[in-house]
């Protein structure tokens, strides 16, 4: 009897199936840009560009998986990160502009947005996705009342953090005149490979992850079984904003300038993202290693028209479709669950995010 | 009876008109002549005009909004995009018909519209057959639209120079006012008298309350869902159309953008919910002039163009603090209290 119990198979959850479909998904579009296009895909540098180009789309996909697993939406990200840019700009050209003030500054923002939304959307009940309008107006008017005109930072201490680039030795490629050139890799990269792993921990083992999911799930019932809603909401807001804020010192730590049209159109990408990794608007359904696999995919993308030399347009065309395939393949597989025509079981050695029972 | 309807709907309306009225006294403490008009080559222009001028395509957009809104309890996020696919497909029809006639730009209006159905067809096959949430759903062609349009374009922003399209979107001969304000206001009657004679509205309020009741009930909830957003799809092709008539060139990245937000915003200030249900056309169409005659306003007290975004966002904030149900359960519990009961209760006494 016993032994039964042993060997009884875990199955999936919508969050780690959707997961696995769009880790595949990536894995066999990146095999397929390395057959394609071997000369630029294979070297190690533009991958982990991928990453350091991008890594405050990575952030605020992060951000904003949180806040769609705790069943909200927050569309004022993008725009939060561009203020935070811009000020942070103003900051480092002022006199006592330091990288220490810069920092604080930008978490202040972030921070400052996510209480005021998570205050207006928890506590008194409105619509998150008006709120959220209304911060992302707020951050734009914001951003160009500061300043019009894109600033370059020619803070000495903070050039000197912008160039600065992690080199790992053993990894790297030879050129073509056969000289080996390490891997280089920029701060922004490391900043959002720390941040995943903490939230994946945070989302997976903490109290409050684990409130949210279930919060995200039907509140109703978390209500009833005692967990805080409004507080839990409330959190995840603030964790959004201040991830916006940490995007947002990312971002100018890349680009090194100050402008207007920074991040703008981000909280859309983002969303994008957020759904390509898995994670669903209604709630509760989400796996945050699938943020940055969503991310990747969509650039993975772009790149890969880039290489391929097409009118540029069709990068649009080909995200958009790739979003109606993973749309209409979540929805298809989710459908398929619920009537429970379909399962897929996992040998037990692979479900390493959940050990299976033993009674 | 009657007079209780009245009352029950003049109470979803409270919030825009009292909102719009409190626009007007600004703006008439700025300058007593808010209200005057001046005649202009035969037409009339002045601060109200030219408010009910800017806003036609937003108030045409809000009213299909209101629709989608209502039945499938989610916004469609792709309007200002598809109302630029649509305009381009108009543009391209009548560039290429040699002589611009008033049977061409009618053939072309009728086939933009066809592809608005379509485009509303795409949106509403997510959200009805796939039940995906509307705004995800609408993701795809907000991605994707620009850059169709533009590849629909050919070029960049091709011009419209013609006597007939420019008396569209400008003044027609012997007509005091501006032909938007005249196409919005038939738009509107056609919406009225189309929402008085059919069941729709009640059928996408009960999809909207409850599928699921409403599907027991013998109403087919996928055709409601398709209907709103193919109906939505008209509403884009007419924006489009007065919108590219208005300009005079069909400039795909920039036409109509960031209008959904605006129209999001008119279906939530005019009194409805985000969150599907009872909904109300008047109080969408008066918030979609309450948000123009805003910015507007904003305008006119010499606020700065920079900073009239951060106004407007406040202004939003606040307006949705004082209709937010605790906000207005906290009040009325404190009435309660003081002994001056609601103004229901009031009412009541009175009767």
């Amino acid at each position: 009897m016993s032994s039964i119990v042993k060997t009884r198979k875990e199955s999936l959850s919508n969050s780690n199936l959707l997961f696995i479909i769009a880790s595949v998904i990536f894995v066999l579009m990146y095999a397929f840009a390395l057959i394609r296009y071997p000369g630029s895909f294979q070297q190690f540098q533009t991958f982990f560009d991928l990453f350091s180009l991008n890594a405050p789309l990575i952030i605020l996909t992060l951000g904003i998986s949180i806040v769609m697993i705790g069943g909200g939406i927050d569309i004022s990200v993008g725009a939060v990160t561009g203020l935070v840019t811009m000020s942070c700009a103003m900051l480092l050209q002022s006199n006592g502009g330091s990288i220490v003030g810069a920092m604080l500054l930008a978490l202040g923002i972030g921070i400052a947005f996510g209480l005021l939304q998570g205050f207006l959307v928890s506590y008194l009940e409105i619509q998150p996705f008006i709120i959220t309008l209304a911060g992302m107006f707020l951050a734009n008017g914001l951003m160009t009342t500061i300043h019009k005109d894109p600033i370059n930072v020619t803070n000495e201490s903070f050039v000197a953090l912008r160039d600065f680039d992690v080199v790992i030795p053993f990894l790297g490629n030879h050129n073509r005149l056969g000289n080996f050139i390490p891997l280089e890799i920029k701060l922004g990269t490391i900043v959002a490979m720390v941040l995943i792993v903490l939230l994946v921990i945070v989302m997976k083992w903490t109290r409050f992850g684990r409130n949210l999911y279930a919060v995200g799930g039907n509140s109703q019932s978390a209500l009833m079984l005692g967990i805080n809603v409004k507080k839990t909401k409330f959190c995840s807001y603030l964790l959004c904003g201040a991830l916006s804020g940490i995007a947002g010192f990312v971002y100018i730590m890349t680009t090194g300038a100050g402008n207007v049209g920074n991040a703008s159109g981000f909280e859309m990408k983002a969303i994008a993202s957020s759904i390509i990794g898995g994670t669903m608007l209604t709630g509760g359904v989400g796996n945050l290693f699938g943020s940055p696999i969503g991310t990747l995919t969509l650039l993975t993308i772009n790149e890969l028209i880039r290489a391929a030399g097409v009118n540029s347009n069709f990068q649009a065309i080909v995200s958009g479709l790739l979003l109606y395939l993973f749309i209409v393949l979540q929805s298809v597989v989710v459908w398929l669950r619920g009537n429970g025509k379909f399962t897929i079981m996992l040998p037990s050695w692979m479900t390493f995010w959940k050990q299976s029972s033993q009674a | 009876m009657i007079m209780g309807k009245l009352k029950e709907k003049l109470s979803h309306l409270i919030l825009p008109l009292s909102v719009l009225a409190i626009l007007i006294v600004v703006n008439l403490i700025k300058g007593a002549d808010y209200f005057s008009v001046t005649m202009i080559n035969g037409a009339l222009y002045g601060n109200i005009p030219n408010m009910l001028f800017g806003a036609s395509e937003l108030v045409i957009l809000s009213i299909g909004m209101t629709l989608v809104t209502a039945s499938s309890r989610g916004q469609d996020i792709s309007v200002g995009v598809a109302a630029a696919i649509t305009s381009a497909v108009f543009v391209q029809i009548l560039m290429n018909s040699g002589e611009i006639t008033w049977l061409t730009i009618l053939v072309a209006f009728l086939a933009s519209c066809v592809v608005g159905i379509l485009i509303g067809a795409f949106n509403g096959s997510l959200v009805a057959v796939f039940k995906v949430q509307p705004m995800v759903a609408t993701l795809i062609l907000f991605t994707a639209g620009r850059s169709i349009s533009f590849m629909i374009d050919g070029k960049l922003s091709p011009v419209l120079a013609n006597e007939l399209t420019s008396q569209i979107g400008g003044v027609m001969p012997g007509l005091p006012i501006q032909t938007p304000i005249i196409l919005t206001a038939i738009f509107i009657v056609i919406v009225a008298v189309f929402l008085k004679v059919t069941n729709l509205r009640l059928y996408a309020e009960t999809v909207g309350i409850n599928a699921k009741a409403a599907r027991l009930n013998g109403i087919n909830p996928t055709k409601i869902l398709f209907m709103t957003y193919m109906l939505l799809g008209i509403c884009c092709a007419v924006a489009g159309f007065i919108a590219v008539t208005k300009s005079g060139r069909h400039d795909s990245v920039n036409i109509l953008k960031y209008i959904e937000m605006d129209a999001i915003l008119a279906v939530a200030i005019g009194g409805n919910s985000l969150g599907g249900g009872k909904f109300s056309i008047t109080g969408s169409i008066i918030g979609a002039y309450t948000i123009e005659m805003l910015s507007r306003t904003l305008l006119r007290l010499e606020v700065n163009p920079e900073t009239i975004k951060a106004f407007k966002a406040i202004f939003i904030i606040i307006l949705m603090v004082v209709s937010s149900p605790v906000v207005r359960g906290y009040l009325a519990t404190a009435k309660k209290r003081i002994g001056v009961g609601t103004v229901g209760d009031l009412a009541k006494k009175e009767a």
